[in-house]
């Protein structure tokens, strides 16, 4: 193990040793390791392979920049994780984790054996190959697949569960850096009510580092943490990442509950995530900065790590990631780095391309500082063996101009520091852009939009101390209150970008992808000019890290090929995720059965008991039928059907939407939205109608009873129930708020039981004893207020099957009873109740259309033959009346509704079956929209919409079902059966 | 995503709230409109980019529709009013 | 220069120093025969067909931004023709023929995978669309089959096919020969061969103003000067509003965010296309490894190129209900691009009739991506004969006068 000695600020439990499993093989770490720090303390320098050569690469990085280090957690489990990052992994006992890359593994790269052929692997050469014969390319393609992707995807549904927690503060505050920590607490202390969010297990951020080198900085960390922690007003979420900020403040953020904890040991009524929607009245960015690596040869060994983040683990997990470490840069921060190495008993040499920084306490010790230098090349066979470094110079035209190697330092780390990369994801989520500074080489927040603020080192501070100044400022303001400005950040002085010389040297940027230098290069050779054309032709940023290390470089390269200012090649947009987030969390709990609403009428019970089978229409669960013993579904309609036909039925028919319409101008209303006439509808009266939208189309249909003069109910299809509403309220409000109408949903307030066939008017008689049910006084479409089972009623004399049928809503908790009642009373004429399929067997036999099944959209109240409803000197035009006019409208040869008979009675056509004039022909005229195997006729009936089909009753046309059998049917009237309406007053 | 003030409930409410229904003030031809009058009031839409006015319900609570007046670019909401205040501003 | 392995193997051993530019950047110059707005897929590939067909013509193609940037490099990526209706079979069959000799046509591998695409059905009534799109697709010569539960268990056993979900997957439709492409190298393969034919691409370059005089078409006021033209076709898609808003008319279309969002790349494990349109979800994984993921339109208009996160959250319900193993799965990016939604989801294909020498292609919706080539060479008949293409016919812009539509809505509404 390298562990150092206790570091000052160390955050491991050295009482507490955790055994983990890495690539098959047993080691130890400690507790507040993760899994990159356990893995560098045991001198696991080989972690990953690159993605597209099959480099070997080592940990880079101490957070979720890491591009290289991509593990797969509890493979083939069902608490597999691809593509974790082993610097985001906190480790736990029992944990098994191995490399995510690696073909065929991780030690062995086929790739890489394909060495001599990268030079011919230049960025899109697949755009300029693998194209003829065009027959081979799904064979390349699937060669190319099998090289695809990181880690293999779970083969185990989730044994874990996510949730969602909506909560709203005055303030939140993303970030738990010093400046995060300052601005929590002014603004907590200022009197709002405080959100603060990290996305580590600890509080600290960057800071961590500086309180392992600065006395003081620990002790104010101490103080400001304690003060959070015992405020009544701040509320602290760790291991919790602000990974979107949407519009009007909306942070999303993602809480790992659970992942840090060994698999046994997790709570399983606990969700493993959760997805925080916060709605925060300010947002305060703290979420500082991340290192930019340098741009030299062989920059992707392992061994060459960011210089801050060797810091990171030697202050946090008293890790030494080298013994003999070159620290190197073009910014003040390495002399930081030095000196840390140096107290963990190291003897650093410090290359620092610029000349001045007065590093004599270094030398003083014997360090070696070469100023004037950088690095050119990394050079071992698998690790970091040696650096080569040369001597720079720098003029203003043409940037740092480096020459040939000119010394060879052994090393086995190489900390490097290109500069920083303020976390500016947040801030450009709603469309701001970053703005770049010169003097601190780097694109910064534009925060121009309301109610948000930043702080720290994304605002470019590069001390704590400013860091927190700043931060206590916008506590202040973000909590309403008057501050004095905080100081101008002290900008880091960051040195211009070093540019590679762009030969054959493999420089880095996108350690990921294996995105070169020389990539960019070609792509602007090739005229991929834009900053978008460079990153999606080299593929630069694509990666899971999306580019947090490599990206600014990228843009520093472009920018000198192309000989532009940085500001003007510009970046890339900055878009959710931050970091990557599971799929499961954003769903929540809404998953499986709870994916959706499920709706259930009030008799669901007694379907259940009844063994139904269900239908899905919309939200609701419709009995579809009702098998008894082994009965097939069209065993168990042909019984429903006949027992309908020849004595009593019974059908749940709460589902179709209802609306109740009241007021003066309910009847003026009802004639504007219906085609048909209601000026005379008299209470105690029902009528059917039928509405279009303004393109003159059938969108839905359903009986309207009239209560009173005022008052009328509607009723309308299952699936179309919220649609209509939402359409006749939109009219009433906006079309005609003159119209003195009130509507009200009422579909869940009355359960509807339909009692249909010969036997309803006996069993009625049994049920009712105020209500007259001769055919004489209660007509059919007639409706009476009435008392059922001791329930009070509106009982409608309606009917969907040609029956006599009468349909008793009740109030919804009353519903199961009176079902249960009906059907009681009902035994003696053998009640069967029946679903949705023998209901639309039954509409069906009488030519009765469903809308959404037998119109579609493109379908006239002419087209659906239904002439009769359509009223067309109305005073008021109905909705879509201009419409049917139009010359395509109107014209001959539309779509009609007919009935079908096949020739061969047995013969049931599919429903959606094209239909065609000639037996050869491909040609469609139509198509089948119902179909079934009708019961009491004894053979197949179909309806379907032909063209011109209205006149062509009697014609012998095909159809041609996917099986390409023709089968001959012929059109016909679409009403199958009692044409003379002889049933509907059933028995008497 | 948007937060909506419901002009008649008063309060600072989700986009998941509401519904939004597409122009404000189209004005329907009569029956003796043309064919392309007819076509231009059922289907043409400004569709303006930057400022809109258009008709929202709030469909998930009161279920009054009023006019937002907003930049469909930015997201920023300028304006929630009641048809009635445009009214008396006429 | 002709891509060719011979040339990558040269190129390789030069150092990858001798590629010429992909498309020359260009001024523009004072005057066109004819301007095409958009430097998108479709613009691009009308561009490419234009002066392919129509030898002579000087076209060139003006874009606000960079090529590709807009819906091209945002969907999808999804290629399929099994349409309903016959005009719109049609049309998206003979882009799905092009799709097929694409990468050799263009000399650039846009990497047309047919992987086959599968429409999932949820209820009885999907069944019924299904049967009749697929029997439709069949006499129209598309490739098509309805696919079993046990038969889709078998080809994509990744699948929930059970029944304790809440919307049981209760069938399929596929088409073979449907799939993908790599959505950017269609761009920059398009206006490669365009270039090649004389085209000129000229990007950041935005129309001001439309110089229109007596009903017909003079010229464009762009941001880098005035260009003479007298038949200018815009291919704007989300934007197209706001080019017709500069011709004094308007179209039948309104602005709306379309989500997607991919995952970090995985090694394969979904090799085809899985589409449903109950659940509000279609996912592939790309040839990288990543699931590309396109949610439902947000409901509200505008051009904001971002949606709303509870859209992205009911997609990804409605991913993990299909394929339960992609729960653990970590997301990785999500964008929005601005979509031009038709009244009947169908594209407008047309002449303008207010003024001569305009043409708009918009309209297109959720799905233009996979009628890029198709588009392209249909426009560019019609703007090059100045009468509409007889596959683009049917989408004229007349038809919100007749009545005409051709509803590709379909059986939308769910009733009884």
């Amino acid at each position: 193990m390298k562990r150092l000695y206790r570091q000052a600020n160390e955050r491991i439990d050295r009482s507490k040793e955790i055994e983990f499993s890495w690539q098959g093989a047993h080691y130890n770490g400690y507790a507040g390791d993760t899994l990159a720090s356990a893995l560098l303390a045991n001198g696991v320098k080989l972690v990953g392979r690159s993605f597209k050569y099959g480099r070997q690469r080592g940990i880079m990085a101490a957070g979720v920049e890491e591009p290289n280090a991509l593990v797969i957690l509890e493979p083939d489990t069902g608490y597999h994780v691809p593509n974790a990052r082993a610097t985001e992994v906190e480790i736990y006992p029992e944990l098994v984790a191995k490399a995510a890359s690696g073909i065929p593994s991780l030690n062995e790269d086929l790739r890489a054996w394909l060495k001599p052929f990268h030079r011919f692997m230049g960025a899109g050469f697949y755009y300029k190959t693998f194209m003829s014969p065009a027959s081979l390319w799904p064979k390349y393609e699937e060669q190319l697949r099998k090289l695809a992707g990181f880690a293999t995807a779970p083969s185990q549904p989730d044994a874990e569960t996510y949730d969602h927690y909506n909560q709203q503060v005055d303030v939140a505050v993303v970030g738990g850096g010093a400046a995060g920590l300052a601005a929590a607490l002014a603004a907590a202390n200022a009197g709002a009510s405080v959100l603060l969010i990290d996305e580590r297990s600890q509080l600290g951020g960057e800071l961590v580092v500086d309180m392992g080198r600065d006395p003081a900085a620990l002790e104010w960390f101490k103080q400001t943490r304690a003060a959070l922690e015992a405020h009544p007003q701040v509320k602290i979420l760790v291991r919790t990442t602000a990974y979107a900020l949407h519009d009007f403040n909306l942070l999303l953020a993602l809480e790992r509950r659970q992942d840090h904890l060994t698999i046994g040991a997790r709570n399983p009524k606990q969700s493993r995530q959760r997805l925080h929607r916060i709605r925060a009245n300010k947002v305060i960015l703290a979420t500082g900065s991340h290192e930019r690596p340098l741009m030299f040869a062989n920059n992707d060994l392992p061994g060459v790590m960011l210089a801050s983040a060797v810091s990171r683990y030697q202050h946090e997990y008293s890790v030494l990631c080298g013994s003999k470490p070159v620290v190197v840069g073009n910014n003040d921060s390495i002399y930081d780095v030095a000196r840390d190495l140096v107290k963990a008993g190291t003897r650093p040499t410090v290359v620092d391309c610029r000349l001045g920084y007065d590093a004599s306490d270094l030398t003083k010790i014997g360090v070696i500082v070469k100023q004037g230098y950088t690095i050119v090349k990394a050079e071992g066979r698998d690790q970091v063996e040696q650096a080569l470094i040369a001597k720079t110079a720098y003029n203003e035209t043409h940037g740092w101009v480096v020459g040939n190697a000119t010394e060879t330092l052994t090393c086995d780390l190489i900390a490097c520091s290109g500069g920083f990369s303020p976390l500016v994801h947040l801030d450009c989520h709603t469309g701001s852009k970053p703005w770049f500074s010169r003097e601190y080489q780097a694109f910064l927040p534009a925060c121009d939009k309301a109610d948000r603020y930043v702080a720290g080192s994304v605002n470019g501070h590069s001390d704590w101390q400013g860091a927190a100044a700043e931060g206590e400022y916008v506590g202040l303001l973000a909590a309403g209150q008057a501050a004095n400005p905080a100081a101008a950040p002290k900008l880091l002085k960051v040195a211009d970008f070093i540019c590679p010389d762009l030969g054959r040297d493999k420089v880095f940027l996108d350690m990921q992808n294996d995105v070169k230098a020389s990539d960019i290069e070609l792509a602007i050779l090739e005229n991929y000019r834009s900053i978008e054309h460079i990153k999606r032709y080299t593929a630069l940023g694509f990666g899971t890290d999306q580019g947090k290390t490599g990206n600014v470089n990228g843009i520093a390269v472009a920018a000198k090929v192309m000989n532009l200012p940085i500001e003007e090649v510009g970046t890339t947009t900055f878009r959710p995720m931050y970091t990557p987030v599971t799929m499961g969390v954003l769903a929540g709990s809404e998953v499986g059965i709870h994916s959706d609403a499920q709706r259930f009428t009030p008799m669901q019970a007694s379907h259940l008991a009844k063994g139904a089978e269900f239908e899905v229409v919309g939200q609701w669960m419709r009995p579809w039928y009702f098998p008894q013993g082994s009965e097939d579904m069209h065993q168990a309609v042909a019984r429903e059907c006949l027992a309908v036909r020849n004595s009593l039925g019974i059908m749940d028919a709460s589902t179709l939407g209802k609306i109740d319409i009241q007021g003066p101008d309910a009847r003026e209303f009802l004639a504007r939205v219906y085609t048909n006439n209601w000026a005379k509808l008299a209470p105690g009266k029902c009528r059917y109608g039928l509405m279009c939208d303004e393109n003159g189309m059938i969108i839905d249909d359903g009986v309207t009873a009239c209560i009173s003069d005022t008052h009328f109910l509607m009723t309308t299809t299952t699936g179309g129930a919220a649609r209509i509403y939402t359409h006749l309220e939109t009219w009433l409000q906006t079309e005609w708020p003159d119209l003195n109408v009130y509507l009200t949903s009422v579909t869940d307030h009355w359960s509807t039981t339909g009692v249909v066939g010969p036997k309803a008017r006996r069993l009625m008689e049994k049920l009712c004893k105020d209500v007259d049910f001769s055919a004489a006084n209660f007509p059919f479409m007639d409706w009476r207020e009435a008392t059922v089972c001791g329930i009070p009623a509106r009982i409608m004399r309606i009917s969907f099957s040609g029956e006599l049928s009468y349909e008793i809503n009740v109030q919804a908790n009353y519903g199961r009873f009176l079902w249960d009642s009906v059907m009681e009373a009902g035994k003696e004429f053998n009640i069967t109740p029946y679903g949705t399929e023998t209901m639309h067997v039954l509409r069906a036999e009488k030519g009765y259309v469903i809308v959404g099944q037998d119109t579609d959209g493109s379908i006239t109240p002419y087209d659906a033959n239904m002439a009769w409803a359509v009223a067309l000197n109305k005073p008021y035009p109905f909705l879509g009346q201009r419409a049917l006019t139009r010359s395509d409208t109107a014209r001959a040869g539309r779509k009609q509704l007919v009935g079908l008979l096949t020739d061969d009675p047995n013969k049931v056509l599919n429903e959606g079956c094209q239909l065609v004039a000639e037996t050869g022909s491909k040609a469609m005229i139509g198509h089948v929209t119902s179909s079934y195997f009708s019961p009491v006729l004894g053979r197949s009936i179909a309806l379907a919409v032909v063209k011109g089909g209205l006149d062509l009753i009697g014609t012998k046309i095909y159809a041609k079902p996917l099986s390409y059998e023709v089968i001959p049917v012929t059109i016909a009237d679409s009403v199958f059966y009692d044409q003379g309406k002889e049933k509907m007053d059933g028995e008497v | 995503m948007f937060l909506i003030h419901c002009p008649y409930c008063g309060e600072l409410r989700d986009e998941q709230e509401y519904r939004c229904a597409g122009e404000a003030f189209i004005q329907r031809p009569g029956l003796d409109c043309t064919d392309e009058q007819w076509g231009d009031y059922v289907f043409n839409r400004t569709n303006p980019k930057g400022r809109v006015v258009e008709q929202w319900a709030h469909s998930a609570g009161c279920r009054k529709l009023f006019v937002v007046e907003r930049n469909n670019v930015t997201n920023e909401i300028y304006a929630v009013r009641t048809f009635e205040s445009y009214k008396e501003q006429a | 220069m002709k891509y060719s392995w011979l040339e990558v193997f040269k190129a390789g051993l030069s150092g990858q120093k001798q590629w010429p530019a992909a498309w020359p950047e260009v001024s523009p110059k004072a005057a066109y025969d004819v301007i095409i707005v958009g430097g998108g897929g479709h613009g691009l590939a009308t561009a490419y067909y234009l002066a392919r067909d129509f030898p002579g013509t000087r076209v060139a193609v003006l874009e606000k931004g960079w090529i590709g940037g807009g819906n091209t490099g945002r969907n999808t990526t999804i290629v399929r023709s099994n349409y309903l209706w016959d005009e719109a079979t049609n049309l998206y069959e003979h882009s799905m023929k092009l799709w097929e000799g694409l990468s050799n046509d263009l000399n650039f591998n846009v990497m047309f995978s047919q992987r086959g695409v599968y429409n999932l059905g949820h209820t009885l009534q999907d069944m019924r669309d299904i049967e009749r799109r697929v029997n439709a697709n069949m006499l129209n010569g598309v490739d098509a089959e309805i696919v079993s539960v046990a038969e889709l268990k078998e080809r994509i056993p990744i699948l929930e096919t059970g029944k304790h979900v809440r919307y049981p997957v209760m069938g399929a439709s596929c088409q073979p020969r449907g799939g993908v492409a790599r959505h950017d190298a269609v761009a920059w393969g398009f206006a490669r061969a365009a270039a090649k034919q004389g085209v000129d691409i000229i990007q950041n370059c935005e129309v001001q103003a439309m110089d229109i005089e007596g009903g017909r078409m003079k010229g464009l006021q762009t941001s880098r000067g005035y260009i003479k033209a007298d038949r200018v076709g815009c291919v704007t898609a989300g934007h197209s509003s706001v080019l017709a808003g500069m011709a004094g008319f308007r179209l039948p279309v309104t602005s709306h965010p379309l989500q997607a969002f991919v995952s970090e790349p995985m090694k394969p494990v979904l090799h085809t296309v899985v589409m449903s349109n109950a659940v509000h979800g279609y996912v592939s994984q790309s040839d990288k490894g990543d699931l590309v993921i396109g949610a439902g339109l947000d409901p509200y208009s505008g051009y904001s190129q971002r949606g709303s996160p509870h859209i992205i959250d009911h997609c990804a319900s409605a991913i993990i209900e299909l394929f339960p193993i992609f729960s653990r799965v970590r997301l990785n990016r999500q964008w929005g691009g601005i979509v031009d939604v038709c009244p009947d989801a169908c594209p407008i294909i047309s002449p303008i009739p207010q003024v001569q020498g305009l043409y708009f292609n918009c309209g297109w919706g959720t799905g233009g991506f996979k009628a890029t080539p198709g588009s392209g060479n249909v426009f560019a008949h019609t703007i090059g004969q100045d009468k509409p293409h007889p596959l683009a016919a049917p989408f004229h812009i007349n038809r919100f006068v007749t009545g005409a539509l051709i509803d590709e809505h379909g059986a939308a509404a769910v009733a009884h």
